[in-house]
């Protein structure tokens, strides 16, 4: 029975002891202790999450940068194309400034020498009216006692003035 | 019976000491109680008729003493010497007063019981001569120890708290990082889960307060030589009483409806309700004050009842069973000191869980 009794000193010290106990570590001990383990808790898991948005935030540029590369050297082929395609048009079109330059020389040149031939045909013409009518002279002065030799000259001549 | 519980107190040295040891022991044993013997013959001539009474070995006796509460802290006996520690008595009746006097003082040189100033010390309480009303508020060997428990939780858990101060976002270091998981245990897997995220944090320091009294002074309890206190009624009485004002003090409407008009029943059905909830408000410190003091006392009395078997057979041989078995007692105990804490405070926080409890149906 004395077992399951409670003795009324230790009542008295067990209130008083725990009681003083309870607020002394309550003050001094669980306070600092709840407060820091959740304070250090709260930063770790700030840091983990800055790290996570850090990562997404480098991922993201890192993507971004890939992408701008990549519409660069679009650009860039974008670029040589065109120039390509001017270079081209730039040749092509010289080319075809060239070869009518040269085929208008080429008439002109054609052209002169057409009239030259002309002209010098004209004059070679002109020299050998001037020849004959020379020869035929010297020929009648010479000749024209033989009438029947004159005839037979002068439609020898005329039959080789019509060929020529 | 004196030798008797030195032995026994050896047997208990031995216990902490180790297997190793305690198989050298045995031999040293068996020389003492032939010593024991030969003494208690020798003295048992004088007063013959006490003494031969004496000689009689008492478990059940020797188990009540060693569980119950004492005004001086007794050690052990050699013979007549006694290495007991006298405490301080502080009574106070109505005629004399306050006094405060040593122990010591109970005992003559013979170390028999005496009376003091109109005080005599019977089956360790104290009572006045003349029949007047003693308040006794001792510091006896149960409140020298919840005084020992209370100052190495204070140098232990200020300490601690000190260096959280200091350093706050630092690994924990040395005993810190000892106590910090058992505090985090407490806080989420006792207080969290029973009382939820949002009431918990004003319960923690009381919650952490008898997680650890609870758990020092079972410990402390285990050590040879150690007080019962946490298997003392007195003890889990205040535990119980602070748990129950704890409790209903933060009972919200929801927990008042549920005892006095539990929704969802008949009405004719509250009748035998309402009388069982309220039973249970009582019941439930009671339950808690109960299961402590059993718990504790019950596993100081298997270990002294395993050692008093030595006794009882008056046969050494026998500790070659016993010791191991004690030992592994032993560390059973020290489980069951943790698993009392744990289980006292986690259903305290579960009570007040169920009071804090917000109307959601």
């Amino acid at each position: 029975m004395e077992l399951i009794t409670p003795d009324f000193g230790l009542i008295f010290w067990q209130l008083l002891v725990f009681g003083i106990l309870f607020f002394l570590l309550a003050k001094f001990a669980w306070k600092p202790i709840i407060q820091s383990l959740a304070e250090r808790e709260q930063s770790i898991d700030e840091a983990i999450k800055l790290s996570e948005t850090t990562r997404a935030e480098m991922a993201e540029l890192k993507a971004g940068n890939e992408q701008l590369i990549a519409s660069a050297r679009a650009e860039r082929d974008v670029l040589i194309k065109q120039a390509k395609e001017a270079s081209d048009a730039m040749i092509a079109q010289a080319k075809l400034d060239a070869q009518t330059a040269a085929n208008q020389e080429i008439e002109k040149a054609r052209v002169s020498f057409e009239q030259e031939k002309a002209s010098a045909v004209a004059a070679i013409r002109k020299e050998a009216a001037t020849l004959s009518l020379d020869l035929a002279e010297k020929v009648l002065k010479s000749q024209l006692k033989d009438k029947a030799a004159q005839e037979k000259l002068v439609t020898e001549w005329m039959a080789d003035v019509k060929l020529s | 019976m004196p030798i008797k519980t030195f032995l026994m107190k050896m047997y208990f040295s031995n216990i902490i000491i180790g297997l190793l040891f305690s198989f050298s022991s045995f031999s040293l044993l068996a020389n003492e109680e032939s010593v024991t013997h030969d003494s208690t013959q020798a003295h048992a001539n004088v007063p013959a008729t006490k003494e031969a009474e004496s000689t009689k070995f008492d478990p059940g006796k020797l188990i009540l003493h060693h569980i119950a509460d004492e005004h001086e802290w007794h050690f052990f006996t050699v013979g007549h010497f006694h290495a007991t520690l006298p405490l301080p008595c502080i009574v106070y009746t109505q005629s004399a007063g306050l006094q405060v006097f040593s122990s010591s003082n109970f005992k003559n040189e013979h170390h028999e019981e005496v009376p003091y100033n109109g005080f005599v010390l019977e089956h360790g309480k104290i009572h006045a001569e003349n029949g007047e009303k003693v308040y006794d508020i001792s510091i006896t060997k149960n409140v020298a120890s919840l005084l020992i428990s209370a100052v190495l939780l204070l140098t232990i858990f200020i300490g601690i708290g000190k260096k959280y101060q200091d350093n706050p976002h630092r690994a924990p270091k040395g005993l810190q990082s000892m106590f910090e998981p058992i505090i985090i245990f407490v806080r989420d897997e006792i207080a969290k889960n029973n009382i939820g995220e949002k009431h918990y944090r004003r319960f923690m320091p009381y919650l952490l307060t008898i997680f650890f009294f609870i758990w020092f002074n079972n410990m402390l309890g285990l050590i040879p030589g150690g007080a019962n206190v946490t298997g003392n009624i007195a003890v889990t009485l205040v535990l119980a009483i602070i748990a129950f004002i704890v409790t209903n003090f933060n009972g919200r409407s929801t927990y008042w409806t549920h005892i006095f008009a539990m929704p969802g029943v008949p009405k004719w059905m509250l009748i035998i309700l309402t009388p069982v909830e309220i039973v249970g408000v009582f019941m439930k410190p009671f339950s808690l004050m109960v299961r402590l003091f059993a718990n504790i006392t019950a596993g100081h009395i298997i270990l002294l009842s395993l050692v008093s078997l030595i006794f009882i057979f008056e046969n050494a041989a026998l500790g070659l069973a016993v010791v191991p078995f004690s030992l592994f007692m032993n560390v059973i105990e020290l489980i069951v000191a943790f698993i009392q804490a744990f289980i006292f405070t986690m259903l305290v926080s579960n009570y007040i869980g169920s009071a804090v409890e917000e109307h959601h149906h």
